[in-house]
């Protein structure tokens, strides 16, 4: 089609009009006036920032509508700024506009392509070059150099090696033991299984001697959430059920798809909800993913009250706890 | 000649005797830059990156980034006996101790979120006008690295501050490198120094965030700008553009005003909102500990989309022989953004193997005058809005109402939907345009003016388009499409039938278009 | 009490109790209007009680029933205590309008009066949680605010946001914002645990640490914008958006300016 059809000839550009500057002589004092007050009002910018800086406590707040109140030297400061640099960008472009030269220029293309004797030449230079390496001929030379090139690319990752530990069993472990006491988080306070009425729940940890600090890792792990329904309100496994104490159950509070904190509970749903990725898990039975992208219910804890009465565990976590990961065994 | 002039004159002859450098400073002085304002965003990009190692560079000076625990002591009393890392601490002594510290941590973040924007918006123009066609193939994949590298640069600055937000997102990200078959463990526990939050990872992001991956984006940058230097920059095209020239202002004096002061005003916008509008207050986030979450965690806006993907998936997890893949994370954070990343720096040579053009283009498209690609283009930006508003689905169901599982459900069935719906309807659109522009050319412009014709009845006055203004609607070539037969010349079927049947049927569609109007068909209409 | 009942048919008998009778009201009256505001006595609160019972038939039994039973559509009141009326009716949600997803607050359709009586009513029928009082809810003098943010972040960020600006639960129900709710009525949610909220029982989050909270809570409030206008205080969100529309349409705008030729 294109090639038979008879296109339109090429105009050429439009006459070139002249600015209102570049005739009258009263716009053009009119535009260097404009630049200039562009410039002046860059000045004062900066000279804002200074005196906010300097002069203004960085205790005032004044309100300023739709903002509501506003910290003065934070907003002064930054308001100069933007000024001083806003109007020294602006007062460029106009002086740019209206009063340098505005006729277009026209540079010519060539095209990329090399030229066939470049190109040939170029090429007898590889070759030749290459040929001097003898490449072909050293049988020897080229297997040594491929072994030592193959070997010299290997300590570059060895010396990565010792970024951390291997993983070992670590993600499968917490610190839950058999008999660990239940104490809130925070306040490490043990709690009564009598302490919690029916419909509330608690944010918990293993209980630890006194005076250690705990991991920010063993946090990642260990977050257990309380909860207390009516008994008769469960829906679970005798195995499951046998894992409350009283209406009480105990799930890890770390989300089985990306490990964010999961502990949106509705009470009157009885679901728990991912803030992250919406996952929604039915406590009622033993934590099912009921909506979002999570596949994996959320570990439940074994609890019981130990002989003071306190809310401990019966065992350990049964599987990992958070998110999966390759040798996780989830069958 | 005036004593400035001598003195520069012998400044420059001092640097010539060494360098040799005046001819080639003649040359580049001249290079002309076309004028048009979507060639900003490029330029919007750069800028911001200067913002960046600038505003970043005086964060440094304070920023500690040490996970190691310490008690807050400072000014801001709701967090005072606390518990925290020390990179926390010290973002808010930045915040609250350092004056010009806040405003300096919020055009950081300000002037980051700009540079994806603009980043993602020069994208746009570049594909939607085909200027990433041959020679400039080069070029569009050095921007899809720089793409990258921003989206990892950002989530690493992200993180940097230690508050429960940026805590929240690391511990995503490591759930998303534990995903990765037989390895990610390992890789995991690398990356942080043992399980997670491990005890290294700061650390180590600090240096990639301000040493090693500023140096990858100066060294792209700089081959990116050099080489839209050397191949100058395409142009619309117009009367007197051709393939063969580029029109516009030279270097010297007026693009430079230009193209400096808009620097300035890139800072000055960024400062502004700086000064008026608050991002990421760390302060009310508290420190990290991953005990604890916000209702409405959301990773900043461009990576939102892959959060939104994540937040769609399906709860799909494989469990065989004692391990676990978690195709619930692997497909929505690695396999589909793995594609179309791919599929994105692979596009050049796409088009141009569906198409069969191999000579070089200079001269910009119009998006109509290329309806496939444009549709394409639309069609992958309904995908990215959909996973974008799911991203932040839970801020959408409280402020309009609605519920997080409806807009989840709708993101699920209208991410498969609306994406080939929007290609469908663009193109339609587009042939659309093709035709006013026929008919504009044909029969020019309305006027809105009544006429009474002798016959009595009414008639619009059309008056004729410029001559400049037709050359600009029908200079566009309209390129048929390609003829693979099947058979060679001596009758034998060539190999790869399918392949070649799958290029004809693309480059059938890619060709469609409404003939444009030759001088021909203007002197018929001229005639009657 | 033989010998007392041997007397009941004195003759002295009823003028006597009618003495002690009006003595006693007379003193009760007393003693009621002198400490009015800090207890009501016996008396007082019985016509409150009766106040109550008035106001409960006539707005509140048609859907919790005339005995607090309950309904199909209404849960039972029996043993909600005094501090879940309180919060219901004093926040607005109860009596309820629109009975869609969820109750919501909107401005109380009873006086502070009214809501004291129906909270008495209820409550003298089945023990429950009572309204904490003014010296129970000194949370200046009590709380902690950096303890109370602890506390939030671990307990109640997760819902209702890192600043307590509310946020989405599960098919449209949503945890509202904490913003401009009274004391009182954090305590008692917190009591009590309404609507989707669960309980935060007294033993697990004690009375001091829900004071920290509520100081938390009004910190957040009071505090002014540091950085600038917050946009909600929603995280980036609102934050993405703003560089959308305003950082990049200022910029776009300039660059129209910029590349158009001067007149």
């Amino acid at each position: 089609m294109s090639n038979e059809i008879e296109t339109f000839q090429d105009p050429g550009e439009a006459v070139h009009a002249p600015r209102a500057a570049d005739v009258d002589p009263r716009a053009e004092k009119r535009a260097e006036q404009q630049v200039a007050a562009l410039f002046g009002l860059s000045a004062l910018g900066s000279l804002l920032l200074i005196y906010s800086y300097i002069w203004i406590p960085t205790d005032i707040f004044i309100f300023i509508p739709v903002m509501g109140d506003q910290n003065a030297h934070q907003l002064f400061l930054g308001l100069g700024m933007a000024m001083s640099l806003f109007f020294l960008g602006m007062a460029a472009i106009l002086w740019a506009k209206k009063l340098m030269s505005d006729t277009e220029v026209v540079n010519h293309r060539h095209e990329f392509r090399s030229s066939n004797e470049d190109r040939e030449e170029f090429v007898k230079t590889v070759k030749d070059g290459v040929a001097g390496v003898q490449l072909g001929r050293r049988k020897l030379i080229k297997a040594s150099l491929a072994a030592s090139m193959g070997l010299f690319a290997l300590p570059p990752v060895l010396l990565l090696r010792d970024l951390g530990p291997l993983p070992g069993k670590e993600l499968e472990k917490t610190s839950w033991k058999a008999g660990t006491r239940l104490v809130t988080d925070p306040g490490n306070r043990p709690i009564l299984a009598s302490d919690l009425e029916v419909g509330s729940v608690v944010q918990t940890l293993p209980a630890v001697a006194e005076g250690t600090e705990r991991l920010l890792s063993d946090i990642a792990k260990d977050p257990v959430l309380l909860i207390r329904l009516r008994p008769e309100e469960f829906n679970l496994t005798p195995e499951k059920l046998a894992m409350t104490h009283d209406g009480i159950i105990a799930f890890s509070k770390i989300c089985s798809h990306m490990g964010c904190a999961v502990a949106l509970y509705e009470q009157q749903t009885k679901h728990l909800l991912c803030p992250c990725h919406q996952s929604t898990f039915d406590v009622t039975r033993g934590a099912k993913v009921i909506f979002g992208p999570a596949a994996r219910p959320l570990p439940q804890l074994d609890i019981t009250v130990d002989t003071e009465g306190y809310l401990v565990a019966r065992a350990p976590f049964d599987q990992a706890v958070g998110p999966s990961f390759w040798e996780r065994n989830s069958q | 000649m005036t004593t400035v002039e001598k003195r520069l004159g012998a400044a420059a002859n001092f640097v010539d005797e060494r360098l040799g450098a005046a001819g080639w400073m003649k040359k580049s002085l001249n290079k002309v830059f076309p004028d048009h304002w979507t060639f900003m965003f490029g330029e919007i990009c750069m800028y911001s990156f200067v913002i960046l190692l600038l505003s970043g560079t005086f964060l440094t000076l304070w920023f500690d980034p040490s996970q190691r625990d310490v008690i807050y002591e400072g000014v801001y009393e709701p967090l005072k006996g606390i518990k925290m890392s020390a990179a926390y601490a010290s973002t808010l002594d930045i915040s609250f101790e350092v004056r010009g510290g806040l405003l300096m941590r919020q055009i950081h973040h300000w002037a980051a979120n700009i540079f994806m924007a603009a980043i993602v918006a020069h994208l746009l123009r570049v594909f939607f006008t085909g200027a990433f066609r041959k020679p400039r193939e080069f070029n569009w994949i050095l921007g899809i690295v720089l793409l990258t590298l921003g989206l990892v640069e950002g989530l690493l600055g992200y993180s940097l501050p230690d508050d429960l937000l940026s805590g929240t997102g690391l511990r995503i990200t490591s759930a998303i490198v534990q995903a990765i078959p037989v390895v990610g463990t390992y890789i995991s526990f690398f990356l942080f120094g043992g399980a997670f939050p491990g005890v290294g990872f700061l650390p180590r992001i600090f240096t990639i965030h301000i040493l090693l991956l500023p140096g990858l984006f100066l060294a792209v940058i700089t081959i990116h700008v050099m080489l839209v230097w050397y191949q100058k920059h395409t142009q619309f095209p117009g009367p007197g553009r051709t393939e063969k020239n580029v029109v516009g202002h030279p270097i010297l004096p007026v693009y430079m005003a230009k193209a400096g002061g808009f620097f300035f005003i890139v800072f000055g916008v960024t400062a502004f909102l700086s000064a008026v509008a608050s991002i990421n207050p760390i302060w009310l986030y508290g420190p990290y500990t991953p005990g604890q979450i916000s209702a409405g965690s959301q990773p900043d806006w461009y990576m939102g989309w892959l959060d939104g993907l994540v937040r769609m998936a399906p709860p799909l997890e494989t469990h065989a022989f004692g391990h676990t893949v978690s195709w619930n994370i692997l497909i929505p954070a690695l396999i589909v953004p793995g594609i179309v990343f791919t599929g994105m720096a692979f596009y050049p040579f796409i088009e141009s193997w569906i198409t069969g053009d191999k000579r070089e283009h200079h001269l910009l498209d119009r998006p109509r005058n290329v309806p496939n690609r444009t549709a394409l283009g639309v069609m992958s930006i309904t995908f990215v809005l959909i996973s974008l508003i799911n991203g932040g689905n839970d801020i959408f169901a409280t402020q309009f109402d609605l519920s997080i599982n409806q807009i989840m459900w709708f993101s699920r069935i209208s991410i498969f939907i609306l994406p080939p719906i929007a290609f469908v309807v663009t193109k339609r659109l587009c042939l659309s345009l093709q035709r006013a522009d026929r008919d504009l050319v044909l029969h020019g412009m309305e006027t809105g003016r009544l006429v009474r014709m002798p016959s009595g009845e009414f008639a619009e006055v059309h008056e004729p388009i410029s001559p400049q203004k037709r050359f600009i609607l029908t200079s566009h070539e309209q390129a048929p499409a390609l003829e693979l037969p099947a058979t060679d010349a001596r009758g034998v079927r060539r190999p790869g039938a399918l392949k070649n049947k799958l290029r004809i049927r693309l480059s059938k569609a890619h060709a469609v278009a409404v003939p444009k109007v030759s001088a021909q068909d203007l002197k018929e209409i001229e005639h009657h | 009490m033989k010998r007392l009942s041997h007397y009941r048919r004195h003759k002295a008998v009823a003028p006597l109790l009618l003495v002690i009778a009006l003595f006693a009201i007379g003193t009760t009256f007393n003693v009621a209007s002198a400490s009015m505001k800090q207890s009501p006595s016996a008396f007082a609160r019985s016509t409150q009680i009766d106040e109550g019972k008035q106001i409960f038939l006539k707005g509140c039994s048609t859907c919790h029933g005339l005995n607090l039973e309950g309904s199909a559509i209404a849960p039972s009141l029996i043993g909600v205590g005094a501090a879940s009326v309180d919060f219901q009716v004093g926040t607005g949600r109860m009596p309820v309008a629109d009975m869609s997803t969820q109750i919501s607050r909107k401005d109380p359709v009873y006086n502070e009066e009214e809501v004291a009586a129906l909270a008495a009513y209820v409550a003298s029928l089945a023990p429950g949680p009572a309204i904490p009082t003014d010296a129970q809810l000194n949370y200046e003098r009590d709380g902690s605010t950096a303890e109370g943010g602890e506390l939030f972040r671990n307990n109640c960020a997760m819902c209702h946001n890192f600043a307590g600006q509310g946020g989405a639960l599960t098919q449209g129900k949503y945890a509202p914002t904490l913003m401009g709710v009274e004391p009182k009525h954090i305590y008692e949610a917190l009591v009590t645990g309404p609507q989707s909220m669960p309980v935060f029982s007294d033993k697990t989050l004690t009375p001091e640490e829900k004071l920290s909270v509520i100081k938390w809570i009004k910190a957040a409030e009071a505090e002014p914008n540091l950085g600038g206008a917050t946009m909600g205080r929603v995280g980036p969100v609102t934050e993405g958006l703003l560089v959308w529309i305003l950082g990049l349409g200022i910029l776009i705008a300039v660059a129209v300016w910029l590349t158009t030729r001067a007149r």
